[in-house]
């Protein structure tokens, strides 16, 4: 066993410190460490999106990066998108236009898109897939995940609107 | 009645009952991350499980030399074969009749079987530990062809060398499992030998694997105060779980407790019992600390339950004008190194006699071997039914292959042949009994909703276009109607380890009007949180989110056998809606007593019970819940609660037509879905929103599984496919969007009509987008080609008729 570091994360807004070899993934210090278990473990080579975060304002497979890699830096995930009184726009949307079957892939889904619609907040249907095509899910087809997050971007565009 | 009381329409649509596109309840904790998956349980002191694999197909495991690993700090133990010997948990027994190594036992069978089980303090140490156990192999010859397999002299399993009757019969040759035969084989050969047309083919449907998103895993504690097992797990069957534990370990089933918690989807996986979840057992009496078992995703789609792998030959009789009048199914199916796949006992191809299709065939034919090879055991119903899939490809198929032979519209072929209406109930000529359905309507539908005739104008014109150099692309119409048979099933015939494959359904009513309904299903995506409550609301008429329900424990939930083959609606459905019927039986009673009239002066009405003819004088459901608990009822005891177990008189038969339109580009291979249409018969709609997406679901699956993803294996027997870069899994970017339709054929004999959906999109999706491959290579004299059509293939195909020339 190698010697262990001593990690220093922004996670969700709280500074989180602890000791992890060099080795780890960061999904898991997530975790197992964290004890952040939205984000999940579907493939371990980057293909599935199931474990996404946002680090240091972009999209991450948390499960091929070493938390030694991810020290100092600032991550989201799907834990902090929302909270039970006020979700994102997002969750709203894909619990409204059933863009989730089983689950495990959603907070990764959910993350990414969030993700997506800050680096394109009007995108069209074909940049939605194209901008979510490194995150599967097995059970929905993709069709209400589109939707879902088409329709949360027209309310987050509308919401901008009525503000200004 | 009076002026405060919702008219009837408000009432009903208040339940939230049958045929509302409720949203789900689920889906709360699933957006916010607060899903509660097997690898999210952590308990203290947990040890984590690790497997040493074999890295050969077909090998003697000479020694294992643990001393290395054992040294390791954080390393707790090594299990091996010789230490389960002595609990005689070395091998178990397979859903199938036959019996499976859980570590190696002298040798290996498959690439990745289990050798060895190392636990340790956490998944690092366990994973560095693995690479310290120092197995020795003696390599021997690798059989992966199940024809080869059947002429050699090499002997796959020598536990059976000498045993000439297997669970189902006769075995021909030792690396033979058995012959399942179905239907009339002398009239059928003389109807092909007398008929004026017949159409021969062979076809391989590959194999491939449900590859949910969440791999297998499970979490053992064993309590040694209390006695108490508890197991947590990715298990589509917990209650089975929980009776195969007792009966392998000999711990009091009482003493067991298993859990289902969210499942990240099943489609078939995670019906089987695996070594992973017996060594976590094992491992977690010996240590007497919890022990959690994750597998990864290469040892999932490497060593638990591969889906398919059958070499099927058809010939279909026909008269000239195509009217078919006989079916022969052969079939050599590849079970791998132990038959471990997962049908009703009786059953040991599953459902394949299914494979007389949507057609009124007089007489037919079915036999099928079952063959050991040196490749994984499995052989579980991927998003189907037990082998529908294989059946309704088959019958899809053969249905082309005559339509050419015949020089006919395969639309037309199909509607000619297609059992009538008036022939429900309709008994095939492979033993069946066909429920309900009305095939014309639904193709008729079909076939206009996409305007038939116009795409073959249009595709002829292509023809001609790519005949004159004006183009590179082909475009196919890939058609199926295909019939599945869901809802396992009735107790005299349909069993797993002895157990009847019945459901049930165990209902409170609390004092103040709301319930909790508890399954012995368990959902992995399907919704049933949300779909069995609506079912509910509509019986007992408390509104669906006053409901709770809940499945996957074994120590509340009443006993049943699982989710899986589209059966929770099917069989639990029923049950849920019998248990209704119950406690609205003793709300009648209730209501009368209350009214102050006898129990037949009240009827029913949506959410109440109204006295006859004076409908201002009533019982709503919540009153009388709380009545049922609050007064002294003579000849009634308090409460309202009722249990239904549910044993089905038949199956459901779901059906659907379903057309697809693609592109091809012949240069690339690559193939561009235009339009899908899919129309679905399920009978009774309970939430469209869900079936719509499970209807999506499945296609997408489907669209997978036709278009390229398969477990592949070299001559040697290494997995080709085992990671998720050389294992298709469609993203957003290959997916089209689908359009859906319905009709509406109720079961006549479940108690709300209803049939089950999950599964009949990859049933009929599946034939539909390889049709269409087919389909748009037909003018060019192509038959048949065997699936995946990967780019590849594709382009491979367009080379061999000469297009590329």
């Amino acid at each position: 066993m190698t010697q262990k570091m001593h990690i220093k994360l922004t996670v969700n807004g709280e500074d989180r410190e602890f000791l992890a070899e060099p080795r780890e993934l960061l999904i898991y210090a997530l975790r197992e460490t964290l004890n952040i278990t939205g984000p999940h473990v579907g493939c371990e080579t980057s293909h599935c999106g199931a474990c996404t975060i946002t680090l240091n304002g972009k999209s991450v497979k948390s499960c091929t990066m070493f938390v030694a890699q991810a020290n100092g830096a600032e991550i989201t995930t799907i834990e902090g998108l929302g909270s039970p009184d006020s979700l994102h726009v997002l969750q709203e949307a894909f619990k409204e236009h059933h863009g989730l079957q089983c689950g495990f892939c959603t907070p990764g889904m959910i993350t990414r898109a969030s993700k997506l619609l800050e680096e394109n907040p009007t995108p069209t249907e074909e940049e939605v897939r194209f901008g979510m095509a490194g995150n599967i899910c097995r059970c929905t087809g993709y069709q209400n995940i589109v939707k879902s997050i088409l329709a949360a971007a027209n309310e987050l565009n509308a919401s901008k609107e009525a503000a200004q | 009645m009076n002026d405060m009381t919702p008219d009837r329409e408000t009432r009903s649509a208040n339940l939230k009952g049958l045929g509302c596109s409720r949203k789900r309840v689920e889906d709360a904790r699933f957006t916010q991350g607060k899903g509660n998956y097997v690898d999210d349980i952590k308990l203290p002191g947990m040890l984590h499980g690790d497997f040493v694999r074999s890295p050969y197909a077909h090998a003697r495991v000479v020694s294992i030399n643990k001393d290395a690993a054992l040294a390791l700090p954080g390393v707790v133990a090594v299990l091996t074969a010789e230490d389960l010997a002595p609990l005689n948990l070395h091998w178990m027994p397979t859903l199938a009749g036959d019996k499976q190594m859980v570590l190696a036992d002298g040798k290996v069978l498959f690439q990745g079987q289990e050798v060895a089980f190392v636990v340790a303090k956490d998944r690092y140490v366990a994973a560095d530990a693995v690479e310290l156990v120092e197995v020795e192999y003696e390599e021997l010859p690798v059989i992966v062809d199940p024809f080869e397999a059947l002429k050699t002299d090499v002997v796959l399993r020598e536990d059976l060398a000498g045993q000439t009757h297997g669970a189902h019969g006769p075995r021909k040759h030792h690396n033979h499992i058995f012959t399942w035969e179905q239907g009339d084989e002398t009239t059928t050969n003389q109807v092909l030998e007398n008929a004026d047309v017949v159409a021969e083919e062979t076809m391989y449907y590959h194999r491939t694997h449900p590859c949910p998103l969440e791999t297998c895993g499970s979490v053992a504690s064993m309590d040694k105060v209390n006695g108490k097992l508890t197991l947590w797990g990715t298990f589509q069957a917990p209650h089975v779980v929980r009776t195969v534990a007792s009966l392998l370990s000999g711990i009091e089933e009482h003493n067991i407790r298993v859990v289902s918690p969210d499942i990240g989807g099943g489609f078939g996986n995670k019906v089987g019992v695996y070594p992973g979840y017996v060594c976590s057992i094992v491992a977690s009496i010996v240590t007497g600390v919890p022990v959690k078992w994750v597998e990864d995703r290469m040892e999932n789609l490497m060593s638990t339950a591969f889906a398919r792998d059958y070499w099927m030959t058809g010939k279909i009789a026909a008269t000239k004008e195509g009217k078919i009048t006989g079916l022969h199914c052969h079939v050599t199916a590849d079970h791998g190194g132990f038959d471990a796949c997962a049908d009703p006992t009786k059953f040991p191809a599953g459902f394949m006699n299914i494979c007389t299709g949507s057609y009124d065939i007089p007489v037919a034919y079915l036999a099928v071997d079952g063959v050991y090879t040196n490749k994984a055991p499995g052989g579980v119903s991927y998003r189907c039914s037990f082998r529908v899939t294989e059946a309704v490809y088959f019958i899809e198929r053969m249905i082309e292959v005559l339509a050419i032979e015949l020089n006919m519209d395969a639309a037309e072929l199909r509607r000619i042949n297609f059992i009538k209406k008036e022939q429900f109930p309709y008994q095939s000529a492979l033993g069946w009994e066909y429920d309900s359905g009305d095939y014309h309507t639904a193709w008729d539908k079909a076939l206009k909703a996409v305007d038939y005739e116009g795409l073959r104008r249009e595709q002829a014109e292509r023809v001609e276009a790519f005949k004159r150099g004006e183009t590179r692309t082909l475009m196919g119409i890939g058609l199926s109607f295909f019939t599945e048979i869901v809802g396992a099933g009735p107790v005299k015939n349909c069993d797993i380890l002895g157990m009847g494959m019945f459901d049930s359904c165990e209902i409170r009513i609390h004092p103040t009007g709301s319930a909790i309904a508890r399954l012995g299903t368990i959902s992995q995506g399907q919704g049933h949180a949300t779909t069995f409550a609506q079912i509910l609301a509509s019986e007992i008429g408390l509104s669906a989110d006053s409901i709770t329900i809940e499945e996957g424990d074994t120590d509340t939930a009443p006993y049943g056998l699982g989710t899986y083959g589209s059966r929770s609606t099917p069989v639990a459905g029923a049950a849920t809606a019998m248990a209704g019927r119950k406690i609205r039986a003793k709300a009648q009673m209730i209501a009368a007593y209350l009214l102050e009239v006898h129990d037949d002066d009240v009827e029913w009405d949506i959410d109440r019970f109204v006295v006859k003819g004076a409908p201002e004088r009533f019982k709503t459901m919540k009153e009388i819940a709380y009545a049922a608990y609050n007064q002294a009822i003579p000849g009634i005891e308090p409460g309202l609660e009722a249990v239904s177990y549910y044993d089905p008189p038949n199956m459901t038969y779901p059906f659907g037509a379903y057309v697809c339109v693609m592109d091809i580009d012949v240069d690339t291979g690559v193939p561009e879905i235009r339009r899908f249409y899919a129309l679905d018969d399920c009978g009774t709609r309970i939430n469209p929103m869900i079936i719509e997406g499970q209807i999506h679901g499945g296609l997408t699956e489907a669209l997978a599984v036709a278009l390229g993803q398969e477990i592949a294996y070299d001559d040697l027997g290494n997995v080709k496919t085992g990671t998720l870069m050389d294992f298709f899994l469609p993203t957003a970017w290959e997916v089209p969007n689908y359009e859906t339709d319905f009709t509406v054929t109720p079961s006549p004999h479940h108690p709300i009509g209803a049939k089950g959906v999950g599964e009949s999109p990859h049933v009929g999706g599946v034939p539909c987008f390889s049709n269409a491959v087919q389909d748009a290579f037909r003018a060019f004299g192509n038959r048949h080609t065997n699936m995946p059509h990967d780019h590849w293939r594709i382009w491979q195909t367009a080379n061999r008729l000469g297009l590329h020339d």
